[in-house]
């Protein structure tokens, strides 16, 4: 590999340019449409000169959008919120009985264990709708339909599979000598727990948290079946959206880049966590 | 590992208890199967009634009904076809894409790491909300994509919004999104392979595309594997990015078996089709995602064995 021809290292440099400008153009260019006015944005050619303005973004926040039509009321915000409070208090739950859970799958091999941890597994892969339907006519009639509470519930179906089957990778890897001797000086399971297994599977309940948290936020269908306009998080907001503001180009693209930001604020702040849960220890034990 | 006797004799004291334990501990998890299992099994049942949200006193047991009508029903087999496509195509497109992109990252370089990190934007953003980004960009009165096409003489190309092109559009979006997923796992790959034979191929001066047919490939096949049937499994399955793209449309064009299924269900209310074809596609899945689990767990078990 060390001696490289001079064209070698052209062609490798081109290919490379490629790459970045194919995945990242379109990031960044819903990013300068956000800055502009539908003035600007409906210019033939397109042009990248342009005064950035903020006016999108402001329409978002304070929820009234200026039509040269009529004034327009968007909630905006509650999308945002809902994401929010949607997203962390599903990843709560579910890091709270998934670590339990993934450590009782990991240490004591009881029977049934491996079935049940097999049916959640490929429960992961089946068809949301199948589950979802059904779930939307129980929903009506018992009172959960269109509830926060409801939503949580049926976010714990992506989240709890993945903090299971990531947390439990990490506890088969901790030597159970060491929970052992700890035991032995006379401490509770439950401190050893506590103080020996969970510090030592910090990294990957970090690591399954945080996937966990982006599936969760990212999640489309879901809400798409159960929830109406106030309940919805950004990913369902954003469709409504659209039809509701018609053409209005720049504020459509400052939702996008609003609903968009948070995940790729994580991804950049934990980029290593995230690779590792990624590959679902597939890679790395 | 080998107990040390004096915890076994512990153990034995608070046997009770710490038999119940792992019961109790998983139980919050066994529910929550549970919550799975019951709709999916009124799924099973509603798979097989003449059932119309629309006209409830029509509502009775049909049997096989459902599924044997799919036999002769263009609309199902159209749905199969698209879903093979798409799911065919994208993870084709795919692997081809991020295998070259691994080893064009391959070695540790700063500005490789930096192309690597810039890769996960595309995949942590929503896949509904990344088909709205390309709906924006192949707008036809100011699609950024349109103008860059005149620029080559490709006038009026009409992208999601025509028969010809809208199952390439979605792919496109589809390829955007999840490549960079297989170029992570690849890279991982690539990187922990041993370099002893590498070397010893550099010795005898083996050319380097003789390198990567005959010892990279080889070893790199099972994690190819394991990411083929992974996004196979979930690409067979989308709805977000062709719902928030096109809604199934132009027509039936991208009516696959989850945009069909939703249709079925919200717009002609047709309960019983719906479910059935949502178990259709259950049954591909499964059988796809037993292949994939024995695949991950043989390659679990050999990462860990190394190190």
């Amino acid at each position: 590999m060390e001696h490289q021809s001079k064209l070698e290292t052209v062609l490798r440099g081109a290919a490379l340019l490629l790459v970045v400008v194919f995945f990242m153009f379109p990031i960044f260019w819903i990013f300068l449409m956000s800055l502009q006015t539908n003035e600007t944005i409906l210019r033939v050619p397109p042009s990248i000169n342009f005064e950035p303005t903020l006016r999108n973004y402001k329409a978002l926040i304070t929820g009234k959008l200026e039509t040269s039509a009529a004034s327009l009321e968007i909630n905006f915000l509650q999308n945002l919120w809902n994401s929010v409070f949607l997203s962390v208090a599903s990843v709560s739950l579910a890091l709270l009985l998934g670590v339990p859970a993934a450590y009782a799958f990991a240490r004591h091999k009881f029977k049934g264990s491996e079935d049940i941890a097999f049916t959640l597994l490929s429960f992961r892969f089946a068809p949301p709708l199948l589950v979802l339907l059904p779930l939307s006519l129980y929903f009506q009639k018992m009172g959960l339909a269109n509830t926060y509470l409801g939503l949580i519930w049926v976010y714990q179906l992506i989240c709890l599979p993945l903090i299971l089957w990531i947390v439990r990778g990490y506890f088969e890897d901790i030597s159970p000598d060491i929970e052992y001797a700890y035991r032995v000086a006379g401490h509770s399971w439950f401190s050893t727990f506590r103080k020996i297994a969970l510090p030592l599977a910090g990294p990957g309940i970090a690591a399954a948290g945080l996937l966990a948290f982006i599936f969760a936020w990212n999640n489309f269908i879901f809400a798409l079946v159960l929830a109406s306009a106030d309940k919805q998080p950004v990913t369902v907001g954003a469709l409504a959206f659209i039809t509701a503001s018609g053409i209005q180009y720049g504020q459509i693209a400052a939702a996008i880049v609003m609903s968009i930001a948070p995940t790729l604020a994580l991804a950049l702040y934990a980029q290593k966590y995230l690779v590792e849960g990624l590959s679902l220890g597939a890679v790395k034990g | 590992m080998p107990v040390p006797s004096s915890v076994t004799k512990r153990r034995g004291k608070r046997l009770v208890s710490r038999r119940a334990l792992p019961y109790l501990l998983s139980l919050p998890a066994l529910l929550v199967c549970i919550g799975i299992l019951v709709p999916f099994v009124t799924a099973i049942y509603y798979s097989l009634q003449r059932y119309r949200l629309s006209q409830p006193w029509a509502r009775e047991m049909n049997w096989g009904d459902n599924y044997i009508r799919f036999l002769t029903d263009s609309d199902f087999w159209n749905t199969l076809a698209v879903s093979l496509q798409y799911a065919f195509l994208t993870v084709g497109m795919e692997l081809i894409l991020g295998l070259g992109i691994a080893l064009l990252l391959q070695k540790r370089t700063r500005l490789n790491n930096a192309v690597s990190i810039m890769l996960l934007m595309p995949l942590m953003t929503a896949p509904a909300l990344a088909a709205l980004m390309w709906k924006l960009m192949t707008n036809p009165g100011f699609g950024i994509l349109n103008y860059f096409l005149t620029l080559i003489g490709i006038d009026d190309f009409r992208w999601g919004a025509s028969p010809s092109s809208a199952l390439f559009t979605v792919v496109l979006v589809d390829i955007w999104v999840y490549t960079p997923f297989i170029m992570i796992l690849l890279l991982a790959g690539l990187r922990s392979l041993p370099t002893q034979p590498f070397e010893a191929a550099a010795l005898d001066g083996v050319p380097r595309m003789q390198q990567f047919l005959r010892i990279t490939l080889p070893m790199l096949t099972p994690y190819i594997l394991t990411a083929a049937l992974f996004r196979l499994l979930e690409s067979i399955q989308q709805f977000d990015i062709i719902y928030a793209m096109t809604q199934g449309g132009p027509g039936d064009t991208l009516t696959v078996f989850q945009v069909e299924a939703y249709l079925n269900y919200f717009q002609s209310t047709n309960v019983g089709r719906s479910s059935a074809l949502l178990l259709i596609l259950w049954a591909i899945t499964f059988f796809i995602s037993n292949i994939f689990i024995k695949n991950w767990l043989r390659l679990r078990e050999r990462a860990r064995g190394e190190v």
